[in-house]
């Protein structure tokens, strides 16, 4: 009884986790530019299926990685150059279109070039269970774990410590006056694109020795990491992480307790129900609306 | 304001265009086109009035769209109803459906405002993916020809009648709705939420009208488009459905009706010339996408229009 519950705890957290990579992405962009990107997804796509070409090609594993990640950066980074920055005074909802190509974009050229195949990538550290409290626990759910509470600590050290993200938090409070101390606020846009695909790139890689990944294994994780975002009110990391994992728990306990075919809806009706009764996520502070 | 002769010139155009189109369209496909073109583009005005003149974002429109297609199949296959009886039930449970959650919905803003609508969408898709026994799941189920009173719509010219009559009404409605004291309220709420509720507009319940009129009609076209194509699948209320009808919105233009034709007839269009690309046809689309949102972010429509008017300011 209890084994099972662990057992579907841990499944939770491990997936859990890459909803909060993936939220963290969100959140992060969101926070520089106000914009929903719809392609965080593709950036998690990307990472997983570079990192399991270029292993399953001969290469070593770390240097897979690595080269993945880097290459995901760039294409964040390029993205915004080529289409976030030219259309900058857009609306929102223009902006929002112009990430949801960018997506269609990144996932139709994976298609061309790496093919509709289904891919995996080999666990870090061998697949033999290890029991943990009654119940097993894949040594790969460890580094899911262990790689993003590193990733939030680092981040945290970034944003409270470093000058870089000291001025990437100045314009995610106010663009303008971040601008008046001398800024360059184009710059932190371009960089926190980056970022969150670097960081994408990360947690696609970390379930891909897990879940599989393919062109289109983006969607999904992208709609639910930006579940988890608005879940934990887009402001923090912190937020981020809290959303992620209670995501992924009530999806795994749904799946496990009820239904197995209905566990992709728990984010959305848990979202839905959030929205109504707080609309401003868990942890979304209540600010006043200016007019 | 328009004067009457103004508002209804651009509906004349239309209707003419539309009654000359079959005789330019010969061929059976294109027309097969046409028809599509004009259900989408019901929607879309539909959909606009939401977006573009309340100023509301919907990313789960494809739900509704699914419920009505669903409600058909489903309804007439399983129930032996008749097809105007299931579209009217349909339509009916799509605004009641909508009606429940406007309110809580449309008290959202922004970013959470798309999460919910998203959400709801993608439940919907998700319960017709996994209701087998009455939507076939995943493969799809076939949908019998429509009748009503011993007739039955048979025939690309028929069809073409049909989605016709209809983009016309959608049309005429829309304009009427825009230039009436409601459609005016709409605009107000759009351009600021606060003013309108200071000057006596009960935005709430305003938004709320919209939300429901545009889910209902997203579900008669769904059901029409259902009996019309014989066979559906899931991928009709999908995210990625929804995410097309809101591009064509804004490709076409926000707050534009004709825009919306254009968008619709665009974004219908494109796909079919793309499929000579073999494999291209995503990324090509996602280009022709972010092309014309930095190049015309307000859309085709509006942003030539402009710029028609500046040429004849500076003749004149």
């Amino acid at each position: 009884m209890l084994a099972q519950f662990l057992q579907f705890l841990y499944s939770g957290m491990t997936v859990g986790s890459a909803y909060a990579l993936a939220a963290l992405g969100f959140t992060i962009i969101y926070n520089t530019s106000g914009v929903i990107n719809f392609a965080q997804g593709e950036f998690i796509m990307l990472g997983g299926m570079l990192a399991a070409l270029l292993s399953a090609g001969g290469m070593p594993l770390p240097l897979a990685i690595i080269i993945a990640v880097l290459i995901t950066g760039a294409v964040g980074l390029v993205m915004e150059k080529a289409v976030i920055e030219p259309a900058r005074d857009a609306q929102v909802v223009t902006l929002i279109i112009i990430t949801i190509g960018a997506s269609l974009t990144i996932r139709g050229l994976v298609q061309v070039w790496l093919g509709k195949g289904t891919h995996a990538l080999a666990p870090f550290s061998g697949d033999a269970p290890i029991n943990f409290l009654g119940a097993s626990l894949l040594p790969q759910s460890l580094w899911v774990l262990g790689v993003t509470l590193l990733i939030v600590g680092a981040l945290a050290w970034f944003f409270g410590r470093t000058l870089l993200g000291k001025a990437m938090l100045a314009t995610s409070n106010n663009r303008l006056a971040a601008q008046l101390v001398g800024i360059d606020t184009r710059r932190v846009l371009l960089l926190s694109f980056g970022l969150a695909a670097l960081l994408g790139a990360v947690g696609g890689i970390l379930v891909a020795p897990i879940t599989y990944t393919s062109y289109d294994a983006g969607i999904m994780l992208g709609l639910k990491g930006f579940v988890a975002a608005v879940l934990g009110g887009l402001g923090g990391g912190v937020g981020a992480v809290v959303g992620g994992l209670i995501l992924g728990i009530a999806e795994s306990m749904t799946a496990g307790y009820i239904s197995s075919s209905y566990k992709d809806a728990v984010p959305f009706v848990l979202i839905l129900l959030i929205l109504f009764f707080m609309p401003r996520g868990l942890f979304g502070a209540k600010i006043s609306e200016r007019v | 304001m328009k004067s009457l002769h103004q508002r209804y010139a651009g509906l004349l155009v239309l209707a003419v265009i539309l009654a000359l189109l079959p005789v330019v369209l010969t061929n059976p496909f294109h027309i097969d086109v046409a028809i599509r073109i004009a259900l989408n583009a019901v929607v879309v005005i539909a959909l606009n009035l939401l977006m573009g003149y309340t100023g509301q974002i919907s990313l789960g429109h494809a739900g509704f769209y699914g419920m009505g297609a669903y409600a058909s199949a489903a309804l007439t296959t399983h129930m032996g109803w008749p097809p105007i009886v299931a579209l009217i039930v349909g339509a009916a449970a799509t605004g009641v459906l909508a009606f429940a959650v406007a309110r809580p919905i449309l008290k959202l803003k922004g970013h959470t405002l798309a999460m919910a609508t998203l959400g709801l969408g993608i439940i919907i898709s998700i319960v017709i993916n996994n209701e087998t026994q009455w939507t076939g799941g995943p493969d799809g189920i076939g949908v019998p020809p429509f009748t009503l009173l011993g007739l039955t719509i048979e025939g690309e010219k028929a069809w073409y009648g049909v989605s016709a009559a209809m983009l016309l009404l959608m049309t005429w409605f829309a304009l009427n709705l825009i230039d009436s004291p409601v459609g005016r309220a709409l605009q107000a709420i759009h351009g600021s939420e606060i003013a309108s509720r200071a000057a006596g507009v009960d935005t709430a319940r305003f938004k709320a009208r919209v939300f429901v009129l545009s889910a209902v009609v997203a579900s008669i076209a769904g059901s029409v488009s259902a009996h019309y194509i014989g066979f559906i699948t899931p991928g009709m209320a999908g995210f990625f459905h929804s995410i097309e009808l809101v591009t064509m919105v804004v490709v076409g233009g926000m707050a534009s009706v004709f825009g919306s034709i254009i968008g619709a007839a665009l974004l219908t269009i494109l796909p079919q010339l793309l499929q000579t690309f073999e494999g291209w046809e995503v990324v090509v689309f996602g280009v022709i996408l972010m092309a014309t949102m930095i190049f015309m972010p307000k859309g085709l429509v509006p942003s030539i229009a402009q710029r028609l008017r500046s040429r004849k300011l500076k003749e004149a």
